[in-house]
């Protein structure tokens, strides 16, 4: 075996052990959900079943939390996706050190601990306003970091906009009002979607922002979690299971598309 | 300014300054000033609020010194994200050196996008995969048993390890993609004439692809540290009573103890935390806060 043989089998050795340790553990997980033992495992095998999955169907607190963490994520499409396009359509007009100051204060929730973010809104909200944990405030806290995100995003794409688009319709009269309306909107409609996308999801897997701020409330990732300390069973493998099928529906369908968007708005780059 | 009246408007200006002010005041930067002002006064019934034992206190965080407890949690947490960082790093560096330098282009679609699902799959989720992985009666328990290496059954849940164990394997892709990133720009004929002049990989890799991936390699580590000292999912699941995190001691402030000032003076400490390992990492990658920042 010469070297360079030797040097790429270690290197496709490392790679299958590295994308067999990302993925094992999901797998395991997945095929515990068929096991019909009360307590989810793979060891011993106790023979197949689907029954998890009707108990999953029957379980009132689940459709409830399920329910919860729809509205939190819409609420925070809602709020987030909009601050973010303010942000950047700010950003991109700003240069020098207003923009370096600007841009490090937005970031600065991605690089603050979840929980922090958690409780500083909820201390902030209940002496100046009065307001308690709950939907409301898991709404604000999520988006309050999920806004820098969607930025990010806008942001990206307005880099590679050509802004002559709208000096040329200003000069032919179209009002400041329009020229939104008919081009730069537009153009950031697909930066839009995946914003909104992304902050769904972000929003919908959250643990540790929203169990400061989320009062009686209880989301589906709470939910899960408070399962897996008291009470589990395979139907929360079961659970776990969809919502890894649709994240990876949807991660590969994000992709898909935005693939298709890069190849067809070549980097100037 | 003027560019942006220009550009957009009075009315459309005035919506975009509202909505940002409102983002980063209301949301942002007033929360956590008021989380500070919060953990210098005493927890005082509301009908002494404002009344002269409402003054300014170091007394929340002395706690944190005569705790013993506390104490040793708040090390046990700085020294276990260390180390959840550097595992991280070293299992991460190959793959991220793989993906941007070595793969072949038209395979490298395909391996980006095993990367991307599991990153997008719910951290708590993640963090289950384990529990059931680290169960007593569990696979891998299983396993070892079956290789002889334990002559019986462990238990690998309710400890340090297995906190350890399920942070690596939760927060790895946040130190994948920065590097590879990275990396990614480090032009392949740079090492292809350094081997030519006959440099050797260690040689390479120390002169050439980390001073070119340093960015990333310290962006990776400021969000491994971050999430691994902030997490509160990965110790709530796979920890127990024996293994408490710094996270679990700040949210039993508020929630079970019912002190706020507190529980935000101790919050405050893991943030002063963080910003410390940030700025460790800056200065041992020598880069600036527009590098990291990007």
């Amino acid at each position: 075996m010469t070297a360079a043989s030797f040097r790429r089998w270690v290197t496709g050795a490392y790679l299958v052990l590295f994308f067999g340790y990302l993925f094992l553990p999901l797998g395991i997980m997945a095929a515990a959900t068929f096991n019909s033992s009360r307590f989810p495992t793979v060891t011993p095998w106790m023979g197949f079943t689907l029954q998890w999955f009707g108990a999953l169907w029957a379980d009132q607190r689940m459709w409830q939390a399920l329910g919860t963490s729809l509205l939190v994520g819409a609420g925070v499409i809602a709020v987030a996706v909009p601050l973010g396009l303010a942000a950047a359509l700010l950003l991109d007009r700003l240069h020098s050190r207003a923009r370096t100051f600007l841009y490090a204060v937005m970031v600065s929730p991605l690089l603050t601990p979840g929980v922090i973010v958690g409780i500083s809104t909820l201390v902030f909200w209940r002496e100046w306003f009065g307001v308690t944990g709950g939907l409301f405030l898991t709404i604000l806290a999520q988006s309050s970091f999920i806004a820098a995100y969607a930025m990010l995003l806008f942001l990206a794409r307005l880099q590679r906009f050509d802004q002559t688009l709208e000096e040329a319709a200003l000069d032919l009269g179209a009002t400041h009002g329009q020229v939104f309306r008919r081009i730069t909107l537009p153009y950031l409609t697909p930066a839009i979607l995946s914003a909104s996308f992304l902050a769904f999801l972000q929003s919908f897997e959250n643990y540790n922002t929203t169990l400061f701020v989320r009062g009686l409330d209880t989301t589906l990732t709470v939910y899960i979690a408070s399962k897996v300390r008291t009470g589990l069973t395979p139907a929360v493998n079961a659970l776990s299971l969809i919502l890894i099928a649709l994240t990876i529906l949807g991660a590969v369908v994000y992709e898909i598309l935005r693939r298709r968007e890069a190849r067809r708005q070549p980097d100037p780059a | 300014m003027g560019g942006v009246l220009r550009r957009y408007g009075p009315i459309l200006t005035a919506a975009i300054l509202l909505a940002v002010a409102a983002w980063l005041l209301l949301l942002v930067v007033l929360p956590q000033l008021l989380m500070v002002d919060f953990s210098f006064r005493p927890s005082l019934p509301p009908s002494k609020a404002g009344g002269p034992e409402d003054v300014y206190t170091l007394r929340n965080y002395a706690t944190l010194w005569t705790n013993q407890i506390h104490l040793a949690i708040f090390l046990k947490t700085i020294w276990a994200s260390s180390l959840v960082t550097a595992v991280t790093l070293a299992v991460c560096y190959p793959v991220a050196f793989y993906m941007a330098q070595v793969a072949p282009r038209r395979r490298l679609p395909l391996l980006v996008l095993m990367l991307v699902v599991p990153f997008w799959i719910n951290e708590l989720l993640r963090t289950f995969a384990w529990y059931i992985i680290l169960a007593f009666n569990g696979p891998l328990n299983a396993l070892l048993v079956g290789l002889g290496v334990f002559s019986e059954p462990q238990r690998l849940l309710g400890g340090d390890a297995g906190v350890i164990i399920g942070m690596v394997y939760v927060y790895i892709l946040f130190m994948v993609f920065p590097i590879m990133n990275a990396m990614e720009s480090l032009d392949r004929n740079q090492i292809e004439a350094a081997r030519d002049l006959g440099a050797g990989w260690l040689r390479i890799h120390r002169r050439i692809v980390v001073p070119h991936a340093k960015p990333g390699i310290a962006v990776g580590c400021i969000m491994t540290f971050m999430l691994a000292a902030g997490s509160y999912a990965v110790p709530a699941l796979l920890g127990g009573p024996q293994s408490r995190w710094f996270t679990e001691v700040i949210y039993n402030w508020f929630f079970e103890g019912g002190n706020w000032n507190q529980g935000a003076a101790y919050a405050f400490i893991l943030l002063i935390l963080c910003i410390a390992f940030i700025l460790l990492m800056m200065r041992l990658f020598r880069v600036g806060l527009t590098d990291i920042a990007k």
